[in-house]
């Protein structure tokens, strides 16, 4: 059979693996199955630039449409692949297509989790994952709404620092006793409490919403199990993903917590990878298994799966990074905060818009949350990959700027 | 639009039709300039899309902010004409300007 790769998904980590295969100098055929009608399109705008009506549909697109027609990328848009034959290296899609592969790449990424609580299907309740949720967001814009985001997720934050602006009323219901509780420390989440609660946004914790009630089909209320409620036009809810394992599993594939990969990308079928959002990879540099839910993630899996594809062995070893948007706050983090067992602050969160928290674990920088400190983000990146151990005075201490604390820490290795 | 040339490190230039104000780091990508990665897509949070502004038309666009400049301060293979692609947005005044790629930008 001709070479042909076959990429299930249409993403950022499908987008950045086709670009790679090129790259690489692949120069068989490259046909990539998406079901949303669109080309592989940049996600974090549409809780943030996008959702603010600040960017065009044309500046979120991955790739502009004419990469695809240059780089030689056969698109078969709004269509799903149902299943994968593995014994006749053949993928069959909902528009009735049988495509042979030499290899498959599954960049099928996530889907948001659904919140099955009565009212579920009532029209004002959203979620946020597409350009098309965005739309349906937009149209409930207008001042005075009152919109409920349920979850305080770095998701659902960023939506209710959008709508505040935009004149409307927000309330956001968090189930936990604090925000963004997955991902950052208490002292993050006290200080994206305080400028929230500035910026005029009500958050409301231990919020366990029970139902939606509404009238004539349309959202009117939000009910939470304490018997608190909220009205509302229209809610937004943000409680996580599920990674899109399903197609995998039928085939036989190894999956737990996301499609099983190796180092390079490889599931259980050596002729079968998968990158982005969907799946549980090995990091060497942080000894343990992931799976992750970000760009880096997808552009960095989209890289390895290429290379291997043309015989170039690129391991997948990353600290992972991420950033967030809410009103003018910049949040870098690096690294994994998870497992640490104490948290260095530098600069005041109680007061002002810019401080860092260093994350160590038995002295060993893990990982670092930067809101509005780019020299923290820039150098906590390399301090965290040298596993810097510096005394928590020494990183506490602002007259020693980020560089100095950088190179003290590579010296002290 | 405003022409742009982007010259790769090995010397290799690319000329390209910039559309006005959309920013150069998306002139860049659409032309598909190799040497500028744009990770975080115009964030301004990841430094991967910087490039070298020579004196003449750095006088024609506004400064760095100040998280630009920060960022800029700390990437790697950055010096004083260094800026983020992402941050400067077209204009006709630019039209005809010549930017350097760096080696890498990771
Ligand atoms: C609102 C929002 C904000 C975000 N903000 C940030 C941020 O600030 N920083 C950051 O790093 N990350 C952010 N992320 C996360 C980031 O966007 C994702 O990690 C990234 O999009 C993952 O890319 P992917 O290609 O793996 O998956 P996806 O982007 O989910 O793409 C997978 C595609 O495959 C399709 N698909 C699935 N199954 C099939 C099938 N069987 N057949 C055909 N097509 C299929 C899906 O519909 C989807 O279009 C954000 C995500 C969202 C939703
Ligand atoms: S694209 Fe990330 S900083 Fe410019």
């Amino acid at each position: 059979m001709t070479n042909q790769v076959v990429i299930v998904g249409a993403g950022h980590a499908a987008g950045q693996a086709a670009a790679s295969l090129r790259q690489e100098g692949y120069d068989g055929k490259i046909v990539m199955i998406g079901d949303e009608p669109y080309l592989p399109y940049q996600r974090p705008p549409l809780s943030k630039k996008f959702l603010a009506g600040e960017l065009s549909i044309e500046r979120v697109y991955f790739k502009p449409p004419a990469f695809y027609e240059k780089a030689d990328v056969e698109q078969k848009l709004n269509t799903t692949v149902t299943e994968i034959e593995r014994a006749q290296r053949t993928v069959h899609t909902s528009t009735g297509e049988s495509i042979p592969y030499s290899k498959l790449i599954l960049a099928t990424g996530s889907r948001v989790r659904e919140l099955n609580v009565p009212g579920f299907d009532l029209d004002g309740v959203n979620y946020l994952r597409t350009i098309d949720d965005v739309s349906k967001i937009q149209s409930k814009f207008k001042e005075g709404n009152k919109l409920v985001v349920v979850g305080g997720g770095y998701i659902g934050l960023e939506v209710a620092a959008v709508a505040v602006k935009r004149g409307i009323d927000v309330t956001v219901l968090e189930m936990a006793p604090m925000v963004m509780a997955r991902v950052v420390d208490p002292i993050v989440s006290s200080f994206y409490e305080r400028i929230h609660a500035e910026e005029g946004v009500k958050i409301v914790k231990g919020a366990a919403v029970s139902s939606f009630e509404g009238q004539d089909g349309k959202l009117t209320r939000v009910n939470c199990s304490d018997n608190t409620n909220f009205d509302a036009d229209f809610v937004v809810v943000g409680v996580g993903i599920l990674p899109n394992v399903e197609l995998a599993q039928a085939a036989g594939l190894d999956v737990e917590n996301g499609i099983i990969v190796n180092e390079f990308c490889q599931t259980s079928d050596p002729d079968i990878l998968a990158i982005g959002d969907c799946t549980n990879h090995p990091n060497p540099l942080l000894g343990e298994r992931l799976r992750l839910e970000s760009v880096q993630n997808a552009l960095e899996q989209g890289k390895t799966a290429a290379a291997t594809i043309c015989g170039r062995e690129l391991v997948y070893a990353q600290i992972p990074w991420f950033w967030s948007d809410q009103y003018d706050l910049k949040l870098q983090i690096v690294g994994l905060s998870a497992g640490y067992d104490e948290a260095v602050v530098r600069g005041n969160p109680d007061d002002g818009r810019s401080f860092a928290v260093f994350y160590l674990k038995e002295g060993k920088m893990i990982a670092v949350d930067a809101v509005n400190r780019p020299p923290e983000f820039m150098m906590g990146k390399l301090m965290v990959a040298g596993g810097a151990k510096l005394p928590a005075e020494t990183l506490r201490d602002e007259s020693i700027n980020m560089k100095e604390m950088a190179q003290m820490a590579k010296d002290a290795s | 639009m405003a022409k742009i040339t982007f010259v790769e490190f090995n010397g290799t230039e690319h000329e390209v039709e910039a559309e006005e104000g959309t920013t150069l780091m998306e002139a860049a990508i659409n032309n598909m300039v190799p040497g500028i990665d744009a990770d975080c897509g115009g964030a301004c949070a990841c430094a991967t899309c910087m490039i070298y502004v020579p004196a003449e038309m750095a006088a024609k666009i506004p400064e760095a902010e100040d998280m630009e400049t920060t960022m800029i301060d700390f990437a790697e293979n950055a010096d004083a004409t260094s800026r983020l692609s992402c941050q400067i947005t077209v204009t006709p005044e630019l039209d005809g300007a010549k930017v350097k790629l760096p080696e890498s930008q990771h």
